[in-house]
């Protein structure tokens, strides 16, 4: 196992083997969107309190699970990156960064419509998950900023590390604290997601979904971890070699 | 475990280096004061724009209050370690005996209290013109001195972090901003609910307590991001 | 026509999925962008370098 490991996270073998990997997490990954849209926007029964609007949370709870779920590897490979000094964690680090970014962005902008016909308003301030990804959009700026910043590859790794573990330890503070700030004031009612109560046909498609988006977020986090470790090692001799036997 | 002696050490380390900010401070006032007139200034501005009445004013002053302070802290932390790194200073401090965790707690001890205390003393005389009862002002008082604590420590991070880098505040600014928003939440919200007459305990004993969880991890994560920035 | 308005929720609904939509395809998209010009950077690197020998 822990050859494997090493094995796995020595580049060149990385580069190699990546678009296997890719191709195994895209295909099923994409096959599971598309049965959990059809389902969704076809099969799912009408939500009766919220009608047919219901069916953005298939999209939503994906991006928001995964906007999360991105800052998690990101904070965890930097460390292994900062402690261990692997390379190939760090660049998991840098390629996983604006993949989470977008993923925020995406919950973000699919709970302000959602928002819309439920609350009458694109922003309701009083939801603390809405204000939470906001706050976590702007961690990810925040880190990619830092690292936009400083030309050295190596240093810029170790100091967006910090960084990362840094936010890691207060990303839970911050819900923490929003949840509080929005349970100050009465703001109009929202309405759960999920919950027990949720039909099997409503569950499944959501189900389908949140794993099929994670699946294909594995397949996008490997193919910019692929680009990532090509930069990094473009003075290397592996990569001269597989350049000029006209290798991808 | 560690020996008296490396206790003295530390300690005195600590108070060294920040005995030494505090007298590099004192020849230059404009580094204190400068953030102060800042506060003061941003605290203006929201009467100007807000409009003239009381019970507006009221009612945004402590949200104010701390926005504003929360801005002043930002301001005075590039400066932080920005002259050590640029005469060398930083390097001795690197290969000091003292551990490089210590000489940062010194550092920012020495930063809150040219930037923190200074805005929780001035902040009763811009709560007056916010119309704030005495009872409220004392509470935002008792915020600004926990909160402005985590801000220094959490601060320190972002400023050892972009140290050496050009594009100082702005970058810094997107760095702390997001992770400082628990104490602005709690801060503000606090002192807003004393001035609704509710209780005030729960959000003093989150500042207090995240003051003490920066206070645990925050000078060894300066030190990590001083030696990266330094390399 | 019934599947498309949604309920009346329609333009909300197929904008999510839009969107779901596009940030994958923009994500497949950058990311093969920028191995592309990472990899036509080097190869022209290479290529120079043996033309000067």
């Amino acid at each position: 196992m822990w050859k494997f490991i090493h094995q796995l996270a020595s580049p060149p073998h990385f580069y190699r083997i990546a678009p296997a990997f890719i191709r195994w997490l895209a295909v099923p990954g994409l096959l599971l969107i598309a049965y959990g849209t059809y389902a969704g926007l076809f099969v799912a029964p009408m939500d009766y309190q919220q009608g047919d609007a219901f069916r953005i949370i298939y999209i939503h709870v994906p991006s928001a699970y995964l906007s999360m779920m991105a800052y998690m590897i990101m904070a965890v490979s930097a460390g292994i990156g900062l402690i261990w000094r692997i390379k190939l964690s760090h660049a998991v680090a840098a390629a996983a960064a604006p993949l989470g970014a977008w993923f925020t962005f995406l919950a973000l902008a699919t709970g302000s419509i959602w928002g819309k016909p439920m609350w009458g308003t694109w922003w309701e301030w009083g939801d603390p998950r809405l204000t939470s990804e906001l706050i976590m959009l702007f961690l990810y700026f925040g880190y990619m900023a830092l690292r936009g910043a400083i030309d050295d590859t190596a240093k810029a790794d170790k100091a967006s590390a910090v960084l990362a573990l840094v936010g890691a330890v207060n990303v839970p503070i911050i819900h923490f604290s929003v949840e509080w700030w929005s349970s100050l004031h009465q703001g109009p009612t929202i309405i759960k997601e999920g919950g027990p109560a949720m039909d099997a046909a409503m569950l499944y498609p959501l189900l389908a979904m949140i794993l099929g988006f994670t699946l294909v977020f594995g397949a996008l986090l490997l193919r910019r971890v692929r680009a990532e470790v090509l930069y990094r090692e473009r003075r290397t001799r592996w990569v001269k070699e597989m350049i000029l036997a006209g290798g991808n | 475990m560690m020996s008296e002696e490396d206790t003295v050490g530390m300690t005195s380390g600590i108070l060294g280096v920040a005995r030494r900010d505090l007298l590099l401070a004192w020849k230059r006032p404009g580094d204190i004061l400068n953030p102060l007139f800042f506060f003061a200034m941003v605290a203006a501005l929201f009467p100007l724009a807000i409009g003239p009445s009381p019970e507006q004013l009221q009612f945004s002053g402590p949200a104010v209050m701390w926005v504003a302070a929360l801005l002043a802290m930002l301001l005075s932390l590039n400066s932080l370690f920005l002259s050590d790194f640029e005469d060398g200073s930083l390097d001795q401090m690197l290969v000091s005996p003292v551990p490089l965790s210590a000489l940062a707690l010194g550092k920012t001890l020495s930063h809150w209290l040219t930037s923190g205390l200074p805005l929780v003393i001035v902040s009763p005389v811009v709560a007056i013109t916010f119309q704030m009862p005495f009872a409220v002002t004392g509470y935002l008082m008792v915020t600004l001195l926990l909160g402005t604590i985590s801000l220094s420590l959490l601060g320190s991070i972002g400023a050892a972090l972009t140290v050496g880098l050009h594009r100082g505040t702005a970058l810094l600014s997107l760095l702390i901003l997001p992770l400082a928003m628990p104490v602005l939440i709690f801060g503000a919200r606090t002192v807003s609910l004393v001035a609704a007459g509710d209780g005030v305990a729960g959000g003093l004993y989150f500042l207090a307590a995240y003051a003490v969880l920066t206070l645990s991890f925050a000078p060894f994560a300066t030190a990590a991001a001083l030696r990266i920035s330094n390399e | 026509m019934d599947a498309l308005s949604m309920g009346g929720y329609g333009a909300y609904v197929w904008t999510c999925y839009a969107l779901g939509a596009g940030v994958l395809v923009v994500c497949e998209w950058r990311a093969r962008l920028r191995h592309r010009r990472v990899y036509r950077e080097i190869e022209v690197r290479i290529k120079a370098l043996g033309d000067n020998q």
